[in-house]
């Protein structure tokens, strides 16, 4: 069985321009979008409490909301949460220069908001909470940063040493790209953006770059093969070569992600989602938009096929 | 040409076998168990009780699966948790304090399994519920206290010796002393230098006054604060004892942070609160009017009987009752240090204390008073008090001493620690908290498997198809990439997390990669022309570059959430990275062994089964 029986070269680069309008106008939009609304930040990064609460009946996250309100409670954030039974309870952080007293305070309010769950219906358990300080959280945001810069510079570093600097160029930035655009969906949504989001965004960006170095590989042993060929050609070749093995090893890998999407329960939800968008996203960007990308930077024969010294042979004996 | 040397085969063979083995606990369920266990590292639970204890069970008429004794420690094994927990209030009133028991999961996996060491995975919080904590600790306040205490110090020495100054504060984290004469303070320089090697000082003209500045010296400052948090730590670890806790798991993070994660421990309302409370020693006159001799049961007697007026009756950590008088000597916080050591006359294991200088007055005169009786140190907790050593007053002394008559150096340290731990050394606060109910983490661990196994099957069935004989060729490497990723992750018993079953689905998802590459690769070098072994041979070499260079961009991505990440994201990245190296030896090397055991040894090899090539030839052109 094969899908792709690809017979002619296709003419990419031809389109190049179209595709490079629409990642542009899709970044565009997703900066703008993070711009704007900027990204739903878990308690993780912005500290606060999360508690997730079950009840034997269905719960009412109405009449929660009320009864928390009613207590006293400022900007919480009531949530249906995987089955009927469950609710998802955000508390903010409660603003205090003294961290001391902040998490005392926090402290104190998660069990006076399961005594108010309580009085709303007398079934509610607890079945998670997590509570992050707001030093913690700072920190993670910060690590977290620092994760995806250094991957970038590894990554960059090793694009670098591995092919020539306009190849290493246009693939962090089409993969780049990519991770603006998984944001941008982020914001524009407005889904929680977790730690696990960061893993799969990070995951994601490690593992579209590898599509590149293929077409890349591909492109260095075609300028090295086909001597009379333009350098459109050349491309055209390499991703025609490439295309049916990209889709089918992401294809495979997101059976994968879809059967995390669908199976694993909701705290794997939006890792599972973000990979989703990062696995499509990263076929169109590794390919049509790396590829243009390097031959915008000038990236020619020369970079590959290094003209031919003539050594010496050492004389026979 | 497709053929491997012997030794390749013999390796991918042991390969799978060890990692068989040490995958194959994880097959096996989880029996409910108590455990009682010794609260300090001395206490054994030693054959007559674990009999006794046994015995008691069986009489109840409670269904006993096994018991097992290791290191000092015994496990009761129960067939279902109802008996479980019936059996633990049970073996609650039987032991005598000082052991904890807890109930847990002990691992089903067969003995013979067990003696090479192969384990099940270890599970983190979120997967098999319980409480993590993470706990600051409040240095400032550590430091304050510390020179406060210098600043008692200081005077009392200077009154000692009689150097008159005219001042006496402190100033932030300095020490000031003011003096109106030069002749003082040239003397108090000298004295203070002289006692206490801790502070750095210097002189300080201030206004018309003259003064000296004593500062605490950095590396004191830094020794004072491992040592503040060592003292956390160990009191910490008291706490949890008693909450009746598994293995749990007390570490230091960070210069000034302490991670309590307790496993399976279902209010954590009641765990804040016992981690959270204050302990503290009490120093009390054991009550020698009423003991019936010098020995450790000279107050046998009143076992059953209310304390006579004007004493308390405590258990010591024998479990023997002792009197003591209701007046207090001193309190826990008089005491600077308590460090374990050797008697200089006979060699053998003491703890050497260190008191304040208002507690060394106080003991002084106690002692000299009391010679040839008995003294009491009790730690002293919100519903339990307990005698951790009564020793014979030997001869007078003040705020130092030393406690003897301890067993062995092993029970020395662990007095010293204790008693120094009794309360904590800095206050501390939690900073994050995370808590799963155990239903929930069992609801995760179904979820992932279901998503790593219907995600497998929807993978193997495509690429079976896809390619053929090759696809199922793959299928295989894939499946002992499976194998090997949970048998590394037990044997090095990595914490598995639930973004680390993701990572586990997620690397089998990206490790087909390699295999789609070198079954693309083949075909085309068929397609090209090639003979089917030389289109193997290529198709493996032209590969390998690649697959080398996909890993190595994923493996980047790894290492720096392994580096940056915390908590449960920690637990993705180690799977993450793990999956990365299994997914090239099983992907390269044991697929290439299956492909050469099939075609290798044939010297003709008319096609390969690798999906229809064909349809290149036959299309018009």
């Amino acid at each position: 069985m094969e899908f792709f029986k690809i017979r002619r070269t296709i003419p990419f680069m031809r389109h190049a321009l179209v595709f490079n309008v629409i990642s542009l106008v899709t970044f565009v939009l997703a900066v703008g979008f993070l711009a704007v609304r900027g990204l739903h930040f878990s308690i993780e990064f912005t500290g606060g409490t999360v508690m997730e609460v079950t009840h034997q009946g269905a719960a009412q996250p109405d009449r929660i909301r009320d009864a928390l309100g009613a207590a006293g409670f400022k900007d919480i954030n009531v949530l249906k949460f995987g089955s009927s039974q469950d609710v998802l309870i955000r508390l903010p952080l409660k603003p205090n220069p003294d961290p001391k007293i902040q998490n005392e305070e926090m402290q104190k309010q998660s069990t006076a908001a399961m005594e108010v769950l309580r009085s709303v219906d007398a079934t509610a358990k607890l079945t998670r909470t997590e509570f992050v300080g707001g030093q913690v959280g700072k920190e993670l945001a910060t690590d977290g940063a620092l994760a995806l810069l250094v991957v970038c510079l590894g990554i960059m570093v090793y694009l670098a040493f591995r092919f020539e600097w306009r190849f290493a160029v246009a693939t962090i930035l089409a993969n780049l790209h990519d991770v603006v655009i998984i944001l941008g969906m982020f914001a524009a949504f407005q889904w929680e953006f977790s730690l696990p989001v960061l893993a799969a965004v990070l995951a994601i960006l490690g593992y579209s770059v590898n599509e590149s170095v293929v077409v890349f590989d591909r492109v260095r042993e075609n300028f090295r093969k086909m001597r009379r060929a333009s350098v459109d050609e050349i491309m055209d070749a390499s991703i025609t070569g490439t295309i049916s093995r990209t889709i089918i090893t992401h294809g495979s890998t997101q059976m994968m992600v879809l059967s995390i999407l669908f199976f694993g329960g909701a705290s794997l939800y939006y890792f599972a989602l973000a990979l989703t968008i990062g696995i499509c996203f990263g076929i169109y960007s590794s390919v049509l938009v790396a590829a243009p990308l390097a031959k915008y930077l000038g990236a020619s024969r020369e970079d590959f096929v290094k003209p031919e010294k003539k050594t010496a042979e050492p004389a026979m004996p | 040409m497709n053929k491997y040397p012997a030794w390749k085969y013999v390796l991918i063979a042991v390969a799978l076998v060890v990692s068989i083995i040490y995958a194959s606990p994880n097959l096996f369920g989880e029996v409910p168990v108590v455990q009682v266990s010794g609260a300090r590292a001395s206490v054994k639970v030693e054959e007559p009780m674990r009999g006794e204890l046994e015995a008691a069970i069986k009489g109840a008429g409670l269904a006993l699966a096994g018991v097992d004794a290791q290191e000092g420690q015994a496990t009761f094994r129960f067939p279902d948790t109802d008996t479980q927990i019936k059996a633990r209030d049970l073996i609650q009133s039987k032991v005598p304090p000082g052991y904890v028991v807890a109930l847990n999961l002990q691992s089903s996996t067969p003995s013979w399994l067990q003696a090479l060491g192969a384990k099940p995975m270890y599970l983190g919080l979120d997967l098999r519920g319980g409480v993590h904590f993470l706990l600051q600790v409040d240095m400032k306040a550590a430091a304050n206290k510390s020179v406060e205490r210098y600043l008692g110090d200081i005077r009392s020495i200077l009154r000692d010796k009689k150097v008159y100054y005219s001042g006496l504060a402190r100033e932030g984290e300095r020490v000031v002393v003011r003096f109106r004469e030069a002749d003082q303070r040239a003397a108090a320089l000298k004295l203070v230098e002289k006692e206490m090697p801790d502070l750095a000082i210097r002189e300080q003209a201030a206004g018309d006054e003259i003064a000296i500045v004593a500062t605490i010296k950095p590396e004191v400052v830094k020794r004072e604060q491992e040592l503040a948090l060592l003292q956390n730590i160990q009191t910490l670890r008291n706490r949890v004892n008693e909450l009746g806790v598994a293995e749990p798991i007390i570490q230091q993070q960070g210069a000034d942070r302490i991670v309590v994660q307790l496993a399976g421990v279902q209010d954590p309302g009641r765990a804040k609160e016992i981690l959270g409370r204050t302990a503290t020693l009490e120093v009390r006159m054991v009550s020698e009017e009423h003991a019936a001799g010098p020995g450790q049961n000279a107050f046998a007697a009143y076992k059953d009987q209310p304390a006579p007026f004007g004493t308390d009756k405590f258990p010591d950590a024998e479990g023997n009752v002792v009197l003591v008088k209701k007046i207090l000597v001193i309190t826990g916080d008089r005491i600077k240090d308590a460090q374990p050591g050797f008697d200089q006359r006979d060699g053998r294991p003491v703890v050497s204390m260190a008191l304040d200088d208002a507690g060394g007055r106080i003991m002084r005169q106690t002692t000299r008073e009391n010679l040839k009786k008995r003294m009491g140190m009790m730690l002293v907790e919100r519903n339990s008090t307990t005698v951790l050593t009564w020793p014979v007053i030997q001869e007078e002394f003040g705020n130092r001493f030393q406690i003897s008559g301890i067993g062995d150096t092993q029970e020395a340290r662990n007095l010293a620690l204790l008693l120094r731990a009794g309360a904590l050394a800095a206050p501390m606060d939690i900073i994050e908290e995370r808590t799963v109910g155990p239903s929930l983490g069992a609801e995760n661990i179904a979820k992932g498997f279901k998503s790593v196994v219907y995600g497998f099957m929807a993978i193997a069935l495509f690429i079976a198809v896809y390619y053929a004989l090759f696809g199922v060729i793959s299928v295989a490497a894939l499946a002992a990439n499976l194998l090997f990723l949970v048998a590394l992750l037990s044997m090095l018993q990595a914490t598995l997390t639930l973004p680390g079953i993701a990572a586990i689905a997620l690397a089998l998802g990206m490790a087909i990669d390699a295999n789609v590459l070198i079954n693309e690769r083949i075909r085309e070098e068929l397609r090209a022309g090639m003979s089917p072994q030389m289109a193997i041979q290529v198709g493996y070499e032209r590969a390998f570059d690649t697959i080398f260079d996909s890993n190595i961009t994923t493996l980047i991505a790894g290492l720096a959430l392994l580096t940056f990440g915390s908590g449960p994201v920690r637990g993705f990245a180690v799977v993450h990275c793990l999956g990365i190296l299994t997914s090239i030896f099983s992907a390269v090397m044991v697929s290439r062994g299956i492909v050469n055991l099939i075609y290798g040894g044939r010297r003709k090899v008319a096609s390969v089964s690798i999906g229809n090539t064909e349809w290149h030839k036959k299309a018009p052109a």
